[in-house]
């Protein structure tokens, strides 16, 4: 059996190579990968969970697939938004994209 | 006797036992699986091999030609002759193509036609693994297939090719919904998602039970493999050959591949969940018998695709969309919905299956009627001539 | 043999997530995704979730990934010789990232996690099924409505305007 902390470990590790994507890329659509990225790595610890702590109930991977639902709804919403965001600005560039900066 | 009875499952246990006298455990299992793996591999190209030539032959008859009959007794050797004429065909790649992208396309769609063979029961207990999430399993490797289509297209750094697979993707998107649900429908009846107990739960073929539910998955799943009549995809005369224009040769190869190989795998899949897999006269006693019923089946089942092909007209890409999205995604709808609350009802399982029967039937009447308002009223706004013209 | 089938799927899986974040190429990052889904996946058969392993295929590599590689192709600039891939502050993320796993490592790697050993039961989907019309029935109608309500915005945001 692989023990339980080697899962957190990958877990951790993805979350924060989502983390570097999200805040370090500058194209939105990347900056998107990076929280998808972040997203897996929230379930990888659910499940990784579930399995070892209690296997009786099936709550680790019912959160799962809803934070899979979620994830599905705000990446159709955020690339709908970057989709019409370039119509008008014609970049993604999130550095160019700061017209309600202070 | 019995021996020859269950002849397959008694070949893999010889052999096990036979494989176990001198190899350890684990080299026994990794034997095993390399060999199974390489059987279900080789199924996509048995069904590329074959069903060329049966659809060249029957697309012939059925246009009143002959179809391939120089190489070879009734041209079977027709299909080597084209995979050899496509092995020694210069493999031409685009100066300014995204490479390694171009390159895997077709090797992850070939992949993805081969994946999807092990969890197809061919016979009691003769299956690649039984997963208990087996239909489920078929939708996710379809999906890879998707991904492959999207590649292809922009690896080939060619508009037609991008707009080809653009319009390929939205095809296969839209039709993956009505497959699911219909899929939902036979697993709720059969209480498994495994193909295994499917079939098991089969006592009758599910076509009796569900028909929407088959028309629903049968149509759906041609347009999921590109048949006619939506081969919108590939047609010469649409799109010069959509997504694959830029390959040639081997790499062309694999596409053919994977197409045969998919239809192949639908028509199989349709066999197993609508019309009892291995399941026919004396396979209970016979188990040997199973895997030939399967095979029968799923020829069947090709050569209704087949015809189709050979006597429908295209479908135009809007009227493709419109079609799966308002007449097959609410018809499956209004079946699950059906068949749940059917099921919750407290009847012998004949009532039922009854039950479901005539809300299928109804479910037809009025998609068939309301077609066909549509279609008149649609014929009379462009001003064609009335239906009811030829009978007067 | 679970251990190195375990150790080949992570090490594929944290591989394809670092290209996803450093590839110059867009589209290139987007199948880089494709594979970390593909091994994520494989980490959940590895834990006996095959139904999530099959739904996590079927949700992200068929849909959001597709989605995302739309999205790449529909807002690529007219000359787009490839710019930079990071912005001014990626020496700061990047010792952020360090530091928050050296830290989340070395908390994990201290708790004492109740482990409670058993086998998974033998009809999961069936009781996976059961919470969700039982117990959890208010997240799953509540996660319905969202979905109708992405479905309605993303479509009503990204439609052409015609002027």
């Amino acid at each position: 059996m692989v023990p339980l902390t080697w899962y957190l470990i990958v877990a951790a590790a993805l979350f924060c190579i989502g983390t570097f994507g999200a805040l370090a890329r500058r194209n939105a659509v990347g900056v998107l990968m990076g929280v998808e990225l972040m997203l897996n790595a929230v379930n990888i610890n659910l499940v990784a969970f579930w399995r070892y702590i209690n296997v009786g109930q099936m709550t680790g991977q019912l959160f799962a697939i809803f934070v899979i639902t979620v994830a599905a709804a705000e990446a159709a919403v955020g690339l709908a938004l970057i989709i019409a965001i370039y119509r008008q600005r014609r970049t993604v560039n999130v550095e160019e994209i700061d017209t309600m900066k202070g | 006797m019995d021996y020859v009875l269950d002849f397959f499952v008694n070949l893999g246990r010889s052999w096990t036992t036979w494989l176990g006298t001198f190899l350890p455990e684990w080299g026994v299992t990794i034997i095993n699986y390399l060999v199974g793996g390489i059987i279900l591999v080789l199924m996509p190209v048995i069904a590329t091999l074959t069903l060329t030539w049966m659809e060249r032959k029957v697309i012939g008859r059925i246009q009143n030609r002959l179809g391939p009959n120089r190489v070879g007794p009734w041209g079977i050797f027709q299909a080597i002759a084209d995979a050899v004429k496509m092995l020694i065909k210069e493999d031409i790649i685009p100066d300014a193509a995204d490479r390694p992208v171009f390159n895997l396309a077709p090797i992850l769609i070939a992949g993805a036609a081969a994946l999807v063979w092990a969890v197809m029961p061919f016979g009691k207990g003769v299956i690649g693994v039984d997963l208990n999430v087996g239909v489920l399993y078929l939708v996710a490797v379809g999906s890879i297939t998707t991904v492959s289509v999207i590649m292809a297209g922009w690896g080939s750094n060619n508009k037609f090719a991008l707009i080809g697979a653009f319009r390929g993707v939205a095809q296969l998107l839209s039709y993956e919904v009505p497959m699911i649900l219909s899929i939902a429908t036979v697993v709720l009846l059969a209480g498994s998602m495994s193909t295994m107990r499917i079939v098991e739960a089969q006592q009758i073929p599910f076509i009796f039970v569900l028909p929407v539910a088959f028309i629903a998955y049968f149509l759906a799943s041609a347009a999921e493999v590109g048949r006619a009549p939506f081969d919108l995809l590939e047609a010469d005369s649409e799109i010069v050959a959509g997504y694959f224009i830029e390959y040639s040769g081997l790499k062309f190869g694999w596409f053919y591949i994977a197409e045969y190989g998919n239809l192949f795998a639908v028509s199989a899949i349709t066999a197993t969940l609508f019309l009892g897999g291995w399941r026919g006269p004396f396979s209970h006693q016979a188990p040997v018998l199973g895997p030939l019923y399967f095979i029968i089946k799923t020829v069947l089942v090709v050569f209704v695709m087949m015809w189709i092909r050979g006597t429908w007209p295209r479908f135009r890409i809007d009227q493709m969309l419109g079609f799966a999205w308002k007449v097959l995604v609410p018809a499956s709808l209004a079946n699950l919905l059906w068949v749940a609350i059917v099921l919750k009802i407290a009847l012998p399982t004949i009532v039922q299956w009854a039950l479901m029967l005539g809300g299928n039937l109804l479910i037809l009447v009025i998609a068939a009627g309301m077609l066909g308002r549509a279609a008149k009223r649609h014929a009379e706004q462009r001003n064609l001539a009335p239906l009811s013209s030829g009978a007067a | 043999m679970q251990q190195v089938m375990f150790i080949v799927i992570s090490a594929v899986t944290l591989i394809s997530g670092a290209l996803v974040v450093t590839t110059r190429s867009l589209f290139r990052s987007a199948l880089w995704l494709v594979l970390a889904f593909f091994g994520i996946a494989g980490l959940f058969v590895l834990l006996n979730a095959e139904f999530l392993a099959v739904a996590q295929i079927l949700i992200y590599v068929g849909a959001i990934s597709i989605l995302i590689i739309f999205a790449i192709m529909l807002s690529r600039g007219v000359m787009d010789p490839e710019t930079r891939r990071f912005n001014d502050q990626w020496g700061v993320v990047a010792g952020f990232t360090a530091v928050l796993l050296v830290l989340l490592v070395a908390i994990l790697t201290r708790v004492q996690w109740p482990l409670a050993a058993g086998a998974v039961p033998a009809d999961a989907i069936q009781r996976l099924g059961a919470d969700f019309v039982g117990p959890y029935v208010i997240p799953f109608e509540v996660a319905s409505v969202l979905l109708v309500a992405a479905m309605i915005g993303a479509i009503i945001i990204a439609r052409e305007r015609e002027n």
